[in-house]
C-alpha cells in the first residue's frame, strides 16, 4: 500500500470514529474541549495532522537538532533533573536551616526566594520594607546574611539557583565574594541567576531601572560570567511569572523566546560573540494544568531556540539547547481542600519530566495560604522523587515522541509562537511592546477569561466551582520567628558601625563613577559587596544614576 | 440615576502580583461600578490620599506578599485617624483564616481568600457599601 492511501485510511477512520461516537448512545461530553490556549482539541488525532512532518529535519533524534526530544541524547538515563526546590523565608538563619532539612532529604539542588525588600534593592531598614521583612522569601541586605545564608554548605559542590533580578549583579557578587572568602575560585561555582528584567516589566513586576540601564547590567553580567565564572547561568529566561500573570500557555512560550531573543542581540550588540554566552542562557518554564498542553510547549521551545539561534549564527551546538528549569504552577494550587493540590503538583511535575526538564521545583500543598511548613515541602520533594524512582518513565527518552496529538500541537503551538513574534516586530521589538502594554493587555485580557470560564463553569476547578465541601479542612501553616526582623535591624547596625566606611565609601564612589560611564560593573560591584556595603547603599548609587522605572496602571 | 458607586482598588506595599487586583478592578467595572486602580507599589498614605482626592465609597486592598496584617492594619488606622468611617474597606490575597479575625476587627469588613468568585466580591460590595 503506498503512503497515500495509508492515510486516506487513517483519515477514514478517524471521521468514522468521531461519527460512531456522535451517533452511538454515548454522545461526546458537551463540556469544553478547549485547551487553556483556547486552542480547540479534535476528538482524534491521526497521521494526517502530522503529515507534513519529517523527522530528521523537524523532530531528529534527542541531543541532535532541532532537539525537540531534548538537549541530551540519554536525558534521565544519564542524569536525572535536579531537584531544586525554591525556598527561604525570614532571616537567613532559618533559612540556611530549611536548606539543610531540603538536603538532608534529597534535594540536589538549591534555589533562593529573596524578600520583597530585597528584589527591590532595598535593606531590611528601609521605610518602604514595612512588613515585607521576611515574608515571602528570606531577607539578604549584606554580605554578612549571604555568609549565613549558605553556612555549612559547600558552594563548590552544590548549584544554586537565585530568583533576583532589578539587583541580580549585586546579589550575585554577595554569592561569588562569599565563595572567595572561603577559598573557592569563582571558575568552581555553578549556578543560575535570574536577571531577566523583560519579564518583570512584563508581568512578575520587580524592576527597579528602567529598561536601558537595566539591560547594560545584563549584559555586563554575561560578559563577566563567561570570562571569570563559565559554569554560571547567568540569566534564566523565565515563562513562569508571565504564566502566573495570568497568560496562556502559547503567550508564555511566545513572549519568553522573544525576551530571549531579545537579550541574545543585546549581548551582540555589545559585540559579544555569540558561542561565547549563548551556552550559559537557561529558561524557566511553568507546569500548569492541561498535561499535553505542557510537554508540548516545551517541545517546541526547543525547536523554536534551536532553529532561531541557528539563524542569529550560533555554531556551538551548546548555544542551541534550549535547557530549563519548570516550576509547577503556583496558580493552580486552591486553598480550598489544600491536600489535593499534591495531586495537582504530581501531575505537573509529570508533564514537566515528560517535556524533558533540567531541574524542577515542586509546589507544596500550603502555597495558596503562606509559604511551606517543612511537612509540605518534604511531600512536594517526594513526589518528584516517586517520579524518578518508582514510575519508569525515565527509562527512555521523550516517551510521548511521534503521538500525532502532541507532534501536532507542538507544531500549533510553534505556529502561534510565530504570529506573536510578527506582532512584536510590528511594535519595534520587546521594549517598545512593553512600553506600549502590549505583553500586558495581552496577558490580562487572558486572564479575565480564564476566570470567566471558571466563573461560568466552563473550566472545573476541583474543590473550587465543583466538588466543594462546606466546610474547608484547615492544615498547619509554616509559624516564623518573629524576633528575624528585630536580629536582622541589630546585624545592620552593628556592620554599618564596625566596617571600614571609609573603604566602603570610595567603592561606592568608583561604582558610581563606573555606572555614569560604559564599563562593566562587575569588577565593581564585587569591590562593593567585599567591603561590605548593603545592597541597599549598593543599590542606591545605582538608583541616582540610572533613574527608576514607573509602570503605567490599567487593568 | 443612582449613582454609580467609586471603588479604589489598591496594592500596598512592594507586592507586584497584580492578577487578581486587575481581575477583580474590572468585574467591578462590568458589574457598574467606577474603578481607580491605583497601579502597584502604594504606601498607606498613598493609597488614602487616593480614596480621599477621589471620594471613593469603596477601597479594595490586594495583597500577596503576607504583609496584610502591617500595611491592611496601616491602611484601616490611617481611615480612622483621619475619621473617614463611610468607606467600605475590603482586602484580598493569600492570607490565612487565622488572621482575618485581627482584619475585620480593625475595620476591613470581608476578606477575600484565593478561589472566591468575583461575583461573591461584587455582591458584597453592593449590599455593604456605606454611602
Amino acid at each position: 500500500m503506498d503512503e497515500k492511501k495509508t492515510s486516506t485510511k487513517h483519515q477514514i477512520e478517524a471521521k468514522k470514529q468521531v461519527e460512531n461516537v456522535v451517533v452511538t448512545e454515548t454522545p461526546e461530553h458537551p463540556s469544553y474541549h478547549k485547551n487553556l490556549s483556547n486552542l480547540d482539541i479534535k476528538t482524534v488525532y491521526t497521521p494526517e495532522d502530522i503529515k507534513g512532518l519529517d523527522y530528521d529535519a523537524d523532530i531528529g533524534f534527542p541531543g541532535e537538532f532541532p532537539f525537540v526530544r531534548g538537549v541530551h541524547p540519554t536525558m534521565y538515563r544519564g542524569r536525572l533533573w535536579t531537584m531544586r526546590q525554591f525556598a527561604g523565608f525570614g532571616s537567613a538563619e532559618e533559612t540556611n536551616k530549611r536548606y539543610h532539612y531540603l538536603l538532608s532529604h534529597g534535594e540536589t539542588g538549591l534555589s533562593v526566594a529573596f524578600d520583597y525588600p530585597t528584589l527591590y534593592g532595598y535593606d531590611t531598614d528601609h521605610p518602604l520594607a514595612r512588613g515585607e521583612f521576611g515574608k515571602c522569601g528570606v531577607a539578604i541586605s549584606s554580605l554578612v546574611d549571604m555568609e549565613l545564608l549558605f553556612h555549612n554548605i559547600p558552594l563548590d559542590k552544590i548549584t544554586t539557583s537565585m530568583t533576583i533580578n532589578g539587583p541580580a549583579a549585586i546579589i550575585w557578587a554577595m554569592y561569588i565574594a562569599n565563595a572567595e572568602n572561603q577559598g573557592i575560585s569563582k571558575h568552581k561555582l555553578g549556578g543560575t541567576i535570574q536577571n531577566d528584567i523583560l519579564k518583570e516589566y512584563i508581568a512578575q513586576k520587580s524592576y527597579i531601572f528602567p529598561p536601558e540601564p537595566s539591560m547594560r547590567l545584563i549584559v555586563d553580567t554575561f560578559e563577566y560570567g563567561c570570562k571569570q565564572v563559565p559554569k554560571w547561568n547567568t540569566i534564566s529566561i523565565s515563562g513562569y511569572h508571565i504564566r502566573e500573570a495570568g497568560s496562556t500557555a502559547v503567550q508564555e512560550l511566545a513572549f519568553t523566546l522573544a525576551d530571549g531573543l531579545e537579550y541574545v542581540k543585546a549581548a551582540m550588540k555589545r559585540g559579544l560573540e555569540i558561542d561565547t554566552f549563548a551556552p550559559r542562557l537557561s529558561f524557566f518554564f511553568n507546569a500548569h494544568n492541561d498535561f499535553f498542553e505542557e510537554i508540548a510547549k516545551y517541545r517546541a521551545a526547543r525547536r523554536i531556540w534551536a532553529h532561531e539561534m541557528k539563524k542569529l549564527g550560533a555554531k556551538n551546538p551548546r548555544s542551541l539547547w534550549m535547557r530549563f528549569h519548570t516550576q509547577t504552577a503556583g496558580c493552580s494550587l486552591t486553598a480550598q481542600q489544600p491536600e489535593i493540590n499534591i495531586v495537582r503538583v504530581t501531575m505537573q511535575a509529570l508533564a514537566a519530566v515528560l517535556g524533558g526538564t533540567q531541574s524542577l521545583h515542586t509546589n507544596s500543598m500550603d502555597e495558596a495560604l503562606a509559604l511551606p511548613s517543612e511537612k509540605a515541602v518534604r511531600i512536594a520533594l517526594r513526589t518528584q522523587q516517586i517520579i524518578a524512582e518508582e514510575t519508569g518513565v525515565t527509562n527512555t527518552v521523550d516517551p510521548l515522541g511521534g503521538s500525532y496529538y502532541v507532534e501536532w500541537l507542538t507544531d500549533t503551538m510553534e505556529e502561534e509562537t510565530y504570529k506573536y513574534f510578527d506582532k512584536i516586530e510590528r511594535l519595534g521589538g520587546v521594549i517598545p511592546a512593553i512600553e506600549k502594554s502590549f505583553f500586558q493587555k495581552e496577558i490580562a485580557e487572558s486572564a479575565y477569561r480564564y476566570q470567566k470560564e471558571i466563573e461560568d463553569k466552563k473550566r472545573i476547578i476541583v474543590g473550587v466551582n465543583r466538588y466543594k465541601l462546606e466546610e474547608d479542612l484547615g492544615i498547619p501553616l509554616l509559624q516564623m520567628d518573629e524576633k528575624g526582623e528585630e536580629r536582622q535591624i541589630q546585624r545592620l547596625n552593628k556592620l554599618r558601625k564596625d566596617r571600614d566606611n571609609a573603604a566602603m565609601q570610595r567603592h561606592l564612589a568608583g561604582l558610581r563613577k563606573a555606572a555614569q560611564g560604559t564599563e562593566n560593573l562587575m569588577p565593581h560591584l564585587l569591590s562593593c559587596v567585599h567591603s561590605y556595603a548593603t545592597l541597599g547603599e549598593t543599590c542606591g548609587v545605582l538608583r541616582e544614576v540610572f533613574g527608576e522605572y514607573k509602570e503605567q496602571a490599567i487593568f | 440615576m443612582e449613582k454609580k458607586i467609586r471603588v479604589l482598588v489598591a496594592k500596598p506595599g512592594l507586592d507586584g502580583h497584580d492578577r487578581g487586583a486587575k481581575i477583580v478592578a474590572r468585574a467591578l467595572r462590568d458589574a457598574g461600578m467606577e474603578v481607580i486602580y491605583t497601579g502597584l507599589h502604594q504606601t498607606a498614605e498613598q493609597i488614602v490620599t487616593t480614596a480621599i482626592q477621589e471620594d471613593v465609597d469603596v477601597i479594595g486592598l490586594s495583597l500577596l506578599s503576607g504583609a496584610h496584617m502591617t500595611l491592611f492594619l496601616d491602611v484601616a488606622t490611617m481611615l480612622r485617624q483621619k475619621q473617614i468611617d463611610d468607606v467600605l474597606i475590603v482586602g484580598g490575597g493569600i492570607i490565612p483564616e487565622e488572621d482575618v479575625p485581627r482584619l475585620k476587627e480593625a475595620g476591613i469588613a470581608e476578606v477575600f481568600g484565593p478561589g472566591t468568585p468575583v461575583e461573591t466580591i461584587v455582591t458584597f460590595v453592593k449590599k455593604n457599601v456605606k454611602r
